[in-house]
């Protein structure tokens, strides 16, 4: 009996994923009613019990997909794969105001970045704070803050050791749960309310998983924005990290 | 009909990821870069062709907006395949450099968006600028 439910559970895992997300959703709001009145929204703890089963995942099978490395949960990872979400995202533009895209396009440009040396800046004085004093492993590190791809694709162009690479990726990782959880938290304080500071937003943080998440927990409506510019921090944080970035390291430290 | 706006979100998605990988080839890197948001401001591009062409855009749109819908519970399905694991087993290095930028940019937010005086006074200024 046990084997049949699963038999089908696991030759159906993106219909059951469906399920499991729309149950953990339900839960999550009906907390979010009952024990916070509201106060703390429900896709914010959605969020967090996703991140939550993410890492009982990651303890049951010890592997890197969070809950979609268990077999009958597998349609997770698909659903929620960078195709799905891309999709999705792309969706939510449908209710962007062009307006707002011009007017704050220079600054959302300038906050991507800004964003990435910021990042870059923080995560080589951490590792220089740590006793790291190889450039190529403080670049590393740096371009790991700005996000878990930049951190790879850096250490790779650099020949850096795989232990290092790990450790980038970890601090990326680390950056995109953060923005997931805090973002909701502190977006009154920081004056996280519009279109545009959404834009600054998505640019200054850059990681597309943690903006996406951040923003959806805060106020849906300012996801596209904030992901619109997100979407190129990657891809400038590539381009930065591994040359002139790498260099102004090397000129600094060696 | 529906199927209509799912293609032409399809399409966007599509292209937008393919100039994406194009530009990133195109400047020596190793990722998209802005696949997404290209793919954004074509949908955005073509929806307003839409609205002035003709007002009933009807049942298409549904296609279109069930995907944005579904976009929370994607977020959560995400959440849920992220390797929550090695960040929190990834060392001090690794929590500090991501806390501290985070931080850090959070930080830096008021001072490049500008606009937040503005919207703390008045927070419904929609359509009055």
């Amino acid at each position: 009996m046990a084997d049949l439910i699963s038999d089908v559970l696991v030759k159906n895992s993106l219909i059951f994923a469906m399920f499991i997300v729309g149950f953990v959703t339900w839960v999550s709001y009906l907390l979010s009613k009952r024990l916070s009145n509201g106060r703390i929204h429900g896709s914010a703890l959605a969020i967090v019990a996703g991140l939550l089963l993410a890492y009982m995942g990651g303890v049951a099978t010890g592997g890197t997909q969070g809950l979609a490395d268990i077999e009958i949960f597998a349609g997770i990872g698909v659903l929620g794969g960078a195709m799905f979400r891309d999709f999705a995202l792309v969706a939510t533009s449908f209710g962007i105001h062009l307006d707002e895209v011009k007017r704050s396009g220079i600054r959302g440009g300038l906050a991507v970045i800004i964003g990435v040396v910021l990042s870059f800046v923080v995560g080589a004085v951490v590792a220089l704070a740590f006793g790291y004093t190889d450039p190529v492993d403080i670049s590393t590190i740096g371009a790991g803050a700005a996000t878990y791809i930049v951190g790879p694709v850096t250490g790779a162009a650099l020949g850096a050791g795989s232990d290092i690479i790990a450790l980038s990726i970890a601090a990326g990782l680390v950056k995109s749960i953060l923005v997931m959880t805090t973002t909701p938290l502190v977006a009154k304080r920081i004056g996280l309310n519009n279109p545009q500071s959404a834009m600054v937003f998505g640019g200054l943080m850059g990681t597309t998983s943690g903006v996406a998440g951040g923003l959806a927990a805060t106020d849906p409506k300012l996801v596209p924005y904030g992901a619109m510019t997100a979407t190129f921090y990657t891809g400038v944080g590539c381009l930065l990290a591994p040359s002139i970035l790498f260099f102004a390291v090397k000129y600094l430290v060696g | 009909m529906i199927v209509y706006g799912v293609a032409i979100l399809s399409a966007c998605v599509i292209v937008g990821k393919f100039l994406g990988d194009w530009l990133g080839v195109a400047i020596g890197v190793e990722s998209n870069v802005g696949g997404v948001g290209i793919a954004m401001l074509l949908l955005i591009a073509i929806c307003h062709r839409f609205d002035s062409f003709k007002k009933g855009f009807g049942d298409t749109a549904l296609g279109i907006s069930f995907w944005s819908a579904m976009y929370i519970p994607i977020v959560v399905a995400m959440a849920a395949k992220q390797n929550v694991l090695a960040a929190l087993t990834g060392g001090p290095v690794a929590l500090a450099a991501g806390l501290l930028a985070v931080l850090a940019s959070l930080a830096l937010l008021p001072i490049l968006s500008g606009r937040v005086e503005n919207d703390d006074r008045k927070p419904t200024t929609e359509g009055q600028e």
